[in-house]
């Protein structure tokens, strides 16, 4: 017992690491897929062409692959980026990919006679969207977005490759260092909790989104 | 008052309207007739403004229209899957047009809609949403919503197609009083019956060759 609170200050920092990934990657990549999500449709077609090869190549080869490539492959081409900054770029140019591909399905399924429906009255483009289609949108696309929250808090621990300190490497060491499967253990705890959160908040949304069909 | 005249419309190389006029007195009903593909519901949208015409214009409220799909505020619509925004209660799909591009306040939209309602026999079902709605209700949802923006005219794509003849004569007499507050109508069906029981002027639409 004791030994377990003698390691868990390092597996909260580590913990403290995977969450600020996971919080950023997503403060920017959601924003970002929504963007992309209305290029992935739009009828200029070298701007879908450029997209459709972006979300391509991030969901075509693996996302270690891309942290491996902006950290230790891009510094060759005279690109640095720190620790940090350089998990940050791969994750969120991946997980926009994958939102972008949500977003625009989620885009697709709304009925065009809403769109009309709006227009006739006299409902301006920006009104349209705020008040009809993304709310609609949301409710679709909420359970894939959740899917993908819930990879993201495991896929935080492929930042190890690059020497980032975060839950998963804090356990790691501990392991090799004190010869005891406890603090795999107690990572393998943590992640359930976070992602028993992610479970229940997201549960939560599903449910205020449920009141009509 | 509401002229069309000499519209024009093809799809590619396929002409489906073509020198369609008529003109409408101001609280006159028009249904318009046809078999399945003749261009009814296209016609509809080019006077509701969400196509446009290759050729021909428009005068409604003494404004005219070059039929290039530019805003028609005084057209109102009821769609033939109605088109509610499910994620929006009753009360709230026929207020939201109102307050957002009228920009009355939200009190006197309700109040408005409520008042609708009531004419309609939906006095009750305002903090419903769409899918708790049986076809002829949400019609008549569909119905508040586009009166609710006090439009000149009020169009109608094959408004008794999912309606059982009982339903079918009660919407004859809702067009039939919004007739007499002096609503111009244009309405597309299949039934004749109901054609000839609400219609000022029949319009067929036919077939082009080709
Ligand atoms: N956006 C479009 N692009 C190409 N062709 C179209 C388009 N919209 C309609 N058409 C064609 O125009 C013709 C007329 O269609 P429309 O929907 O106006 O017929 P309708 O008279 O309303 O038929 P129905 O009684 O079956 O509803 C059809 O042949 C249809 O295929
Ligand atoms: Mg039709």
């Amino acid at each position: 017992m004791n030994y377990v609170f003698e390691i868990l200050p390092s597996l909260f920092s580590g913990a403290g690491m995977t969450l600020e990934i996971f919080f950023e990657t997503l403060i920017f990549s959601l924003p970002l897929g929504v963007i992309l999500s209305f290029g992935l449709n739009s009828r200029f077609k070298p701007l879908k062409w450029f997209l459709n090869v972006y979300v391509w190549l991030m969901r075509g080869t693996p996302l270690l692959l891309q942290l491996i490539f902006v950290f230790y492959g891009l510094p060759i081409i005279g690109l640095t980026f720190p620790r940090y900054m350089a998990a940050i770029v791969a994750f969120v140019l991946n997980y926009t990919a994958y939102f972008a591909e949500i977003f625009r399905g989620g885009n697709q399924a709304i009925d065009k006679g809403q769109i009309e429906a709006a227009k006739v009255l006299q409902l301006t483009y920006g009104q349209t969207l705020r008040k009809i289609v993304i709310p609609q949108v949301i409710k679709i696309v909420l359970p894939s977005i959740g899917n993908e929250v819930i990879n993201l808090v495991k896929d935080s621990s492929l930042v190890y490759v690059i020497g980032l300190g975060d839950l998963l490497r804090a356990g790691n060491l501990a392991t090799s260092r004190d010869v005891t499967l406890v603090p795999l253990v107690l990572v393998a705890l943590i992640y359930l909790l976070l992602i028993g959160l992610c479970t229940v908040i997201l549960r939560k949304l599903e449910k205020h989104y449920s009141y009509y069909r | 008052m509401l002229e069309v005249s000499n519209l024009a419309k093809s799809f590619g190389n396929r002409q489906i309207l073509k020198n369609i006029s008529f003109t409408l007195a101001d609280g006159e009903i028009l249904t318009v007739v046809g078999p399945s593909g003749a261009g009814k519901t296209t016609l509809l949208r080019i006077i509701a403004g969400l196509e446009t015409a290759d050729a021909g214009t428009m005068t409604l409220g003494g404004q005219t229209y070059q039929l290039s799909g530019e805003d028609r505020g005084a057209v109102g619509v009821v769609f033939q899957d109605f088109n509610l925004f499910p994620n929006l209660s009753v009360i709230d799909n026929i207020t939201l047009a109102p307050q957002l591009a009228l920009k009355k306040d939200k009190a006197e939209a309700e109040k408005e809609a409520r008042e609708l309602l009531g004419k309609l026999q939906m006095a009750d079902k305002g903090n419903l949403y769409p899918y708790q709605l049986s076809g002829g209700q949400k019609q008549r949802v569909a119905i508040a919503r586009a009166l609710a923006m006090q439009p000149k005219m009020l169009c109608y794509d094959e408004p008794t197609s999912a309606l059982d003849p009982a339903l079918r004569d009660q919407v004859a007499e809702l067009i039939l009083s919004l007739k007499d507050s002096g609503l111009t109508q244009l309405i597309i069906t299949h039934d004749m019956d109901f054609a000839k029981k609400v219609a000022d002027q029949v319009l067929e639409v036919k077939p082009l060759e080709g």
